[in-house]
């Protein structure tokens, strides 16, 4: 499916407390569903997200069943200095989508 | 200090309105006692009038036609909450472009044995596809019967890029779908019911009033006769059609039309048609121009 969509202001001021807003493609399978056979089908989720700036960790988040597919997330963090954030989902099956953004910091 | 007079409108002045009034330059707290009782009394009306006057606009603003909604048809969007209406314009949250995305990609991919794509042929799809949503289901010559926007992707692979259909509500064919509706977003639906598409539109139309199902109802039951009225805890819409395929919370992913043609009939307890059937697309004609003139919205949210 599509690549995590995220956005990231290209610009901010030091200091600045800037939203980011992610989007990604995912079923998260809650393993409680059956199929038409009555198997329950396996739990399929992103159970972690993360956020790291220049390598330092800004943002985590724990994930469970109760969220739904094609999860979007947005959050805050403050602009400290001009660099690269990086953004993963790990999900059940040991698959990690990730995503970087530029951000320069006047 | 003398006695206030006992005249309703001295008596009912707030106080928080005259110091509105005295904020905005009128002089009162330092008139002689008489004329501070006739000009508060004064103000006080003037207030009222001006809380009717601004209640008479809002009334008068809330009859304008919604940008949603031509005539007496509404858009499904009309029906959402305020939160799923954000989510539907802002194009970033709205996981339908998702789909949109990924459609982008399939329409500059080479597939086939004649090693083409769709932007070998139709080149930037945000000229060439604008305008082709609004017309489609439309009649086919070659084949005799109508044809919608799937089937007319599915025929282009066959005949011009010598490959393999999609399979009906595959992610791919949903994708291209949403792609190529979503390039006519805001043009107004406008199909074609006369000449060859009548026969077909009159077939639609008998299935649209055709009771079916344990429940005995037709599509007319619910979305003409009781839309806008509560079943359970949802309100029902028109079922109009205009921002097909649409991203639905209850599926929690992107559907098309024919999709929801037979969640609904299974609602009704009925044996849904197969999708991609002569005669879901004979109601999809119906039912889009049952919509005309409503803008398409694709890819919509809906419930």
């Amino acid at each position: 499916m599509a690549e995590p969509r995220v956005r990231v202001p290209s610009t901010a001021r030091q200091g600045e407390v800037i939203e980011i807003k992610t989007l990604l493609s995912h079923p998260m399978e809650t393993g409680h569903r059956r199929d038409v056979y009555g198997k329950l089908i396996p739990r399929q989720i992103i159970h972690t997200f993360t956020c790291t700036y220049n390598g330092t960790e800004v943002f985590r988040a724990d994930w469970y069943p109760a969220v739904a597919a094609n999860p979007y997330l947005a959050f805050f963090t403050v602009a400290t200095e001009s660099g690269r954030l990086r953004f993963e989902w790990i999900d059940d099956e040991g698959t990690i989508y990730a995503t970087e953004a530029d951000i320069t910091v006047v | 200090m003398p006695l206030r007079p006992t005249l309703p409108w001295c008596r009912a002045t707030p106080v928080h309105s005259l110091s509105l009034w005295e904020r905005v330059g009128v002089k009162v707290a330092a008139l002689p006692a008489p004329t501070q009782w006739r000009r508060r009394g004064l103000l006080c009306r003037l207030s009222v009038c001006l809380w009717a006057a601004l209640l008479a606009l809002d009334v008068a603003r809330a009859g304008e036609p919604l940008p949603y909604s031509v005539a007496e048809r509404r858009s499904g969007y009309t029906y959402l909450s305020e939160e799923n209406q954000q989510l539907q314009d802002d194009d970033f949250a709205n996981p339908g472009l998702l789909w949109v995305e990924r459609g982008r990609e399939l329409w500059q991919q080479i597939d086939g044995t004649a090693g083409t794509s769709c932007t070998r042929c139709h080149g930037d799809a945000a000229t060439s596809m604008r305008g082709v949503r609004p017309r489609y289901p439309r009649f086919d010559p070659q084949s005799g019967k109508l044809m919608n926007l799937e089937q007319q992707i599915n025929r282009c692979r066959a005949e011009h890029m010598h490959t393999s259909s999609y399979p009906y509500e595959s992610e791919a064919l949903l994708a291209l779908t949403t792609f190529v509706a979503f390039q006519s977003r805001g043009l107004p639906i406008d199909v074609r019911i006369d000449g060859p598409a009548q026969p077909f539109f009159a077939a639609g139309q008998a299935l649209y009033a055709q009771r079916r199902g344990q429940l005995d109802l037709a599509c007319i039951h619910c979305h003409d006769l009781y839309a806008g009225q509560r079943l359970r805890g949802d309100v029902i819409s028109q079922g109009q059609i205009n921002g097909f395929p649409i991203y639905r919370h209850t599926w929690q992913t992107l559907g098309s039309t024919h999709r929801m043609f037979a969640w609904c009939n299974t609602s009704v307890r009925s044996e849904p048609y197969p999708l991609g059937s002569d005669d879901y697309v004979n109601l999809e004609l119906f039912v889009a121009w049952r919509g005309r003139g409503l803008p398409v919205e694709t890819p919509a949210v809906r419930r």
